[in-house]
């Protein structure tokens, strides 16, 4: 991991959920605005999955347009655009273009779907959560805005690792799943710590008079879990990858609903 | 009043999880959970068997549902799901029911 420095002549690998991604642009400044900005996710050692040629073009109503995004298949590859950037990916290479100005926000874009898709055949995901690593043990705090995944996160004892305020990331590994930390940032505006650990359980958040938690039933947790994962794609063989990777899920991480009053003592029960 | 046949849409997922059946279709991503009596009917939509026959033999038999009840839920679950593209429906067998997955592939 290196402290943000450039490395190599035009490119970087960002490095989120052990997946190296390589992000290239002969500007200099764009270049260290990204490399600040994803600093502790920035990677000098690893091999990239992932090749991506940023094209910066000037603001107009041709790319900054408030579109929403939309991600398909198109040729051997994948479309993907939203109002600030265009970008291809031609997966039979592993490499891709991207044209956007220069809002460091549409990489957060596309990063974010890249993983969604990637994540979605390797049987993880993301998901709008927050995420603490507690005791070598990572827990996920999941819900819709307002649910209280910043409040957790503030919250949270000196003893645990931020991941997330946010947007959690969740990879397979065999029977069991790692936390994965981001830099995608929500309200807090605070990077996630680049850790990783087995996933001990999932909270859906929910604030109430008292402190507790209930186990959900299967046909909820599915439910709840489906509606918190990110996904952006138009694709069916990809949908129904996602929802098999939430019943799977839901068959071997504990997912409770963690009522809460907005104090320190909620932690008492995140062990 | 003619027959009705239903046969389970290849453009879903479904599995079942513990004792509920979980389906989402694939185009829309609707997701729905069945009771014991839904994944009943879902799992006899061979699009070969006539719903009053999977009514009469897999619902009022089964479960012990008074036959009347039991046609008007069946018809208003196969209108639910039908709506979403998750069952196909038709007066006559629905011939190709290959396409369309076993009860729980996903």
């Amino acid at each position: 991991m290196s402290d943000g420095k450039i490395t190599g002549n035009e490119g970087f690998a960002i490095e989120i959920g052990g997946m190296p991604i390589l992000l290239r642009t002969r500007d200099t400044c764009f270049r260290q605005l990204l490399s600040d900005r994803y600093a502790g996710f920035v990677s000098d050692l690893a091999i990239p999955e992932l090749e991506f040629d940023i094209d910066l073009v000037e603001p107009s109503t041709e790319i900054e347009a408030d579109d929403d995004v939309q991600v398909r298949k198109e040729g051997g590859g994948w479309l993907l655009q939203r109002g600030d950037f265009q970008a291809q990916w031609d997966t039979s290479c592993g490499r891709g273009q991207v044209r956007q100005s220069r809002n460091p926000y549409a990489i957060d874009s596309l990063l974010r779907i890249i993983h969604t898709l990637i994540l979605a055949k390797r049987g993880g995901f993301l998901v709008h959560a927050a995420s603490a690593v507690r005791g070598e043990r990572a827990f996920l705090f999941a819900g819709v805005s307002g649910a209280g995944k910043t409040t957790i996160s503030r919250l949270a004892p000196s003893d645990a690792t931020l991941l997330s305020d946010e947007i959690s990331y969740v990879r397979r590994e065999r029977d069991s799943y790692l936390s994965c930390g981001t830099p995608f940032a929500g309200e807090l505006a605070r990077v996630g710590e680049n850790k990783s650990a087995a996933l001990r359980a999932l909270f859906f958040l929910d604030k109430g008079p008292e402190n507790r938690i209930e186990p959900l039933e299967s046909g909820e947790a599915v439910r709840l879990l489906l509606r918190n994962i990110l996904f952006f794609a138009e694709d069916e063989e990809l949908v129904r990858l996602v929802f098999q990777s939430a019943c799977e899920f839901v068959e071997r991480v504990p997912v409770s609903r963690l009522t809460f009053v907005p104090d320190q003592r909620v932690w008492d029960l995140i062990r | 009043m003619s027959e009705k046949y239903i046969a389970r849409s290849s453009a879903i997922a479904a599995r079942m999880l513990g004792s509920e059946m979980m389906i989402m279709s694939a185009a829309d991503s609707t997701f729905f959970t069945l009771n014991e009596v839904a994944t009943a009917i879902w799992q006899a939509a061979d699009g070969r068997t006539p719903l009053s026959e999977i009514v009469a033999g897999k619902i009022c038999e089964e479960f012990e549902i008074d036959p009347g009840v039991a046609t008007r839920d069946a018809e208003q679950f196969v209108d639910e799901l039908s709506q979403h593209g998750i069952l196909l429906v038709s007066e006559q067998p629905i011939l190709n029911p290959s396409s369309a997955p076993p009860p729980e592939e996903l």
